[in-house]
């Protein structure tokens, strides 16, 4: 095999300085909330590991991730595919079609046999023999199997590749399976959302250049990084929760003033991801604080969890220190708390608290 | 071997070397393209194919209404938020409810800033490749390079030797290292690209900044709707509460600072669009001006819905601000009003769509429509059910359905719009495409083609771009005059709806025109329709034969070389196809599920 080049001789050999090199690894090292301390780690594994092709498929999909993706602020989506990965294969971006498409699979698979990340973002369809999404003449999956057989690891991204996602929702009619019910023998990180965020997204593939490893994930396959905390528990609207000050109707008082939105279908307290602490586009928002309640999007099976604006009944007990493997694991198991009981219980507390200080 | 002449007017002639690209890329979704090529290598047969199906509006039947949007939002990611609008007003229009005209203004600056990244990002990432060589921009002199940028568009600022050389360099760097990435295997060597080297390379520049200016666009929506990609939305209005003044005004969605953000990106766009987008259309157009091929059904049958309302609750044509209406048989002095309520216009037909109607000679009205799958192949197709080398055109062949208007097939999308705008004295329009016309210096018939479609993007996107400021001003104004409610909620509740309704809501994607039809029947989805844009270009034949807006842009146009697919890919590419949307869903009853087999 050809000598392969570090991430670093690239960004060089892109006219890259090393001043910006070095500020590029203290924004990632930010990024993925690392703190400056590990600047120099990453630019040390990046002066040192070669460069990963990536291969990005797309089976029953909106394309709502690779619209997240090309969003992301830091690093910037451009620096992501021409200086930090070999992007080889996106049927949404790449200049060739039909043949000279497809005879990029097979080079691929010669030349970085067990090396390269496959990317799968959208599902296949299991039924009508897989024909329900075709490429190249051939069910989608098919596909599918033959490039994981060969690749290093999988990043499923969002919620169709990790859960199923719309197509997947009741009834299914496609049998639309998330990748790891299809490829059982590969590692997978899981980076649900619909889309994730688009900062996520970059994160945990620098992550996983810079530093040669999957990062640690939970047991249903995420990683801990960015999804091990519900929304509720770094919500910024979390001390009106616990005040017991709602938004009772959509652009009433409480919804001007930035109100708690549990009342009107936050699930908020039982999603797990980064939107109130990353926030979206470059942390400039994110649903709740634009008036919005949670609608769970990173969930398995959030699609059929009742109307978006039902109140959620089935809150479980939580502090802030619970993470997704203790509360999410247990979900099933009605151990919880209901929601009004710990509303109820927080502004108790609030307000023994306030009678103590006065 | 005999052609046969479809009742709109081409002569098929399945006789040459057939061709297919499978899959057609830098597209949304998976589509296959099948031609047959005559020894002059001119295209003398086209078959389109969409190649997947994902059974959404099977899966919306019984759902809450309120809901509908997030569902449908996920039809695309990539025209994200135009089916949830489009989903919010059906059912608006089905329960009766007015929105505020502050929620008006917030969801038009949402749908126009949709328009402008759609469009930029379409044409710099997906479309571009088709008309720019990036690795004949390493032959360019930057110098030169430069002279041209500042001629083209004086006021960019990113326009010296240096900076060109710089890009060039890396550009070069890329090239040398035989790590081509998204531009690996392209048809770099063949003659259907005509740039000179110093304009590629300043369209691949260009290709590098809107990728790194795309982003900003989008990040109205993150104010107004909490996330971009699929922002949120809300029947009865949209879900940002606004307060300018007073306590806590610093956590609402909406305040001085949040509107202060938005009123700086829409500036931005603007300036990017007029001094970016728009000069390299002229451009690179002003290289390819001979290059007239794919008009396809432009000169003879278009359609738009319309959309923009300027006031809210009012989708009358004189409120809307994007034009509505049919032009067929390419007669330009009459515009059609259309009804989309109306069983006798919209109909689909399926007879070369796989899904199956009790009488496929008949078209259905989508409120009426069904959708029950039926995937098998025709007699002449090669290869087998699962692995496909060869289509039968003559019977079913793609899963999508043939929607046509009083029984013709039209085209969709901003072409369409701005020749139904055009017929109609659209002012803004009608300026900017004579202008265009003058300084490509053609006659109004090269409207008619693949450039044409590519640059009434181009055009769209500039007036979107600008109406995005006066929607801004509008809802300033309205704040100002004491106005800050964002939602109706009088009709939230389920339980004030009546036992059945119905409703259908509009809008015009960045693809075309886009409408959904509900059925609401004891507060639960009783049916659900969407007809998409890509339905409408993408349509296989229908039952007296009519070829779609894809396969009769194809027609007639000569391919340099048959075994690259430049020439098919730059035609099709011109109509933005989004193909998870086009994919269609379910009819009004049920029992059709269980026709779904499980395996």
């Amino acid at each position: 095999m050809q000598q392969r080049e570090t991430f670093y001789d690239v960004m060089r050999r892109h006219g890259i300085t090393r001043r910006s090199f070095l500020k590029f690894c203290s924004l990632t090292a930010a990024a993925l909330g690392l703190g400056p301390s590990f600047a120099p780690k990453i630019a040390e594994a990046m002066e040192t590991k070669p460069r990963i092709p990536v291969l990005w498929l797309h089976g029953l999909e909106c394309t709502c991730c690779s619209e997240s993706f090309i969003r992301s602020a830091h690093p910037l989506a451009k620096d992501v595919i021409l200086s930090m990965i070999s992007l080889d294969y996106d049927d949404t971006i790449m200049a060739a079609a039909g043949e000279q498409a497809e005879a990029i699979i097979e080079e691929t698979i010669e030349k970085y046999d067990g090396q390269y990340i496959l990317a799968c973002e959208g599902n296949p369809p299991l039924n009508e023999d897989g024909m329900y999404c075709i490429q190249a003449g051939k069910p989608y999956v098919e596909k599918l199997r033959h490039m994981a057989d060969h690749c290093k690891a999988i990043i499923a991204w969002g919620s169709c590749a990790s859960w199923g996602c719309v197509q997947a929702a009741r009834p299914n009619p496609t049998r639309a399976t998330p990748i790891h019910k299809v490829i059982l023998d590969k590692p997978i990180v899981k980076v649900p959302g619909c889309p994730p965020i688009a900062e996520v997204m970059t994160g945990v593939i620098t992550y996983m250049i810079a530093f040669d490893r999957l990062p640690e994930l939970d047991r249903q396959g995420r990683p801990k990084m960015f999804y091990s905390q519900r929304l509720h528990d770094k919500c910024y609207r979390r001390p009106h929760f616990d005040a017991g000050q709602f938004v009772e109707h959509f652009d009433d008082e409480g919804a001007r003033k930035g109100y708690c939105l549990y009342k009107v279908g936050c699930k908020g307290p039982t999603t797990y991801n980064a939107c109130s602490t990353v926030r979206w586009n470059g942390g400039l928002s994110f649903p709740i604080q634009a008036g919005h309640p949670c609608i769970g999007c990173s969930e398995d099976g959030f699609w059929d969890k009742g109307s978006f604006y039902d109140r959620l009944t089935d809150i479980h007990g939580f502090g802030v220190e619970a993470d997704a493997d203790q509360i999410g694991g247990a979900a099933a198991a009605a151990v919880g708390v209901a929601v009004a009981a710990h509303a109820g219980a927080s502004a108790i507390k609030r307000a023994r608290q306030k009678g103590g200080d006065s | 071997m005999a052609t046969i002449q479809t009742p709109n007017g081409f002569d098929l002639d399945t006789s040459g070397q057939r061709v297919v690209v499978d899959p057609v890329t830098r597209i949304e979704g998976h589509m296959r393209c099948e031609v047959n090529i005559d020894e002059q290598n001119f295209i003398r047969n086209a078959v389109s194919t969409g190649t997947m199906w994902r059974g959404l509006e099977v899966i919306l039947k019984g759902r809450d209404p309120r809901d509908a949007w997030a569902f449908t939002q996920r039809i695309c990611g990539v025209c994200t938020g135009t089916h949830a609008l489009t989903s919010v007003r059906a059912v608006e229009d089905a329960l009766g409810i007015d929105i505020p005209e502050n929620a008006n203004s917030i969801r038009n600056i949402m749908q126009l800033s949709l328009q402008v990244h759609d469009h930029l990002v379409h044409f710099y990432h997906l479309h571009a490749l088709d008309w720019v060589n990036p690795v004949n921009a390493l032959k360019a002199d930057p110098k030169a390079t430069s002279e041209l940028q500042q001629q083209v568009a004086p006021h960019h600022p990113k326009s010296s030797p240096g900076y060109f050389r710089d890009i060039q360099n890396r550009l070069k760097k890329f090239v040398e290292s035989g790590q081509l990435g998204p531009f690996k295997n392209g048809y770099w060597t063949n003659p259907a690209y005509k740039l000179p080297p110093e304009a590629d390379l300043m369209a691949v520049t260009h290709y590098l900044e809107a990728l790194d200016f795309q982003k900003e666009i989008m990040t109205t929506r993150t104010i107004f709707g909490g996330k971009d990609t699929h922002p949120n939305w809300l029947v009865g209005g949209v879900p940002c509460a606004i307060k300018m003044d007073g306590d806590l005004a610093a956590g609402a969605p909406i305040n001085m600072e949040r509107l202060n953000y938005v009123s700086g990106v829409i500036d931005r766009t603007l300036e990017f669009v007029k001094n970016v987008y728009i000069p390299d259309i002229l451009a690179i157009g002003s290289f390819y001006k001979d290059w007239l091929y794919g008009g396809g059904l432009s000169g003879q049958s278009v359609l738009a819905y319309g959309d923009i309302p300027d006031r809210a609750n009012d989708y009358s044509a004189e409120n809307l601000m994007m034009p509505q209406g049919a032009v067929i048989d390419g007669n330009l002095k009459e515009v059609h009003p259309i009804d989309l309520r109306d069983p006798e216009q919209i109909q689909e037909f399926v007879p070369h769509s796989w899904y199956s109607y009790p009488d496929e000679a008949k078209g259905l009205h989508p409120w009426d429509g069904i959708t029950e799958p039926r995937y098998e192949l025709g007699p002449n197709a090669k290869g087998t059910k699962t692995n496909i080398q060869q289509l039968d055109e003559s019977a079913k062949y793609s899963w999508i359905k043939a929607p046509r208007w009083r029984g013709h097939a039209m085209e969709v999308g901003p072409l369409a719009r701005y020749v139904v705008g055009y017929a109609q004295g659209h002012e803004y329009f009608t300026e900017q495409i004579n202008r265009t016309l003058k300084t490509l210096d053609v006659p109004v018939t090269a409207l008619f083609s693949t450039l044409g479609r590519t640059a009434a993007r181009a055009l769209e996107c500039e007036w979107a771009a600008e109406m995005q400021r006066y929607f801004m001003d509008k809802l300033i104004a309205n704040i100002k005059a004491g106005d800050s409610a964002t939602a109706n909620v009088e009709r939230f509740d389920p339980a004030t709806w009546p036992t059945e309704v119905k409703g259908v809501g509009f809008t015009e994607a960045p693809r075309g025109a886009l409408a959904h039809w509900i059925k609401i029947k004891d507060t639960k989805i009783d049916n659900y329709q969407c007809v998409v844009p890509t339905t409408w270009n993408g349509s296989p034949r229908d039952n007296e034969g009519n070829i779609g807006a894809f396969e009769a842009s194809l027609m007639n146009t000569k391919v340099e070389r048959a075994e690259e697919p430049v020439e098919i890919l730059r035609t099709i590419h011109s109509f933005d196809p989004c193909l998870a949307c086009s994919t269609h869903v379910m009819g009004p009853d049920g029992e059709e599920l269980a026709e779904v087999k499980v395996r």
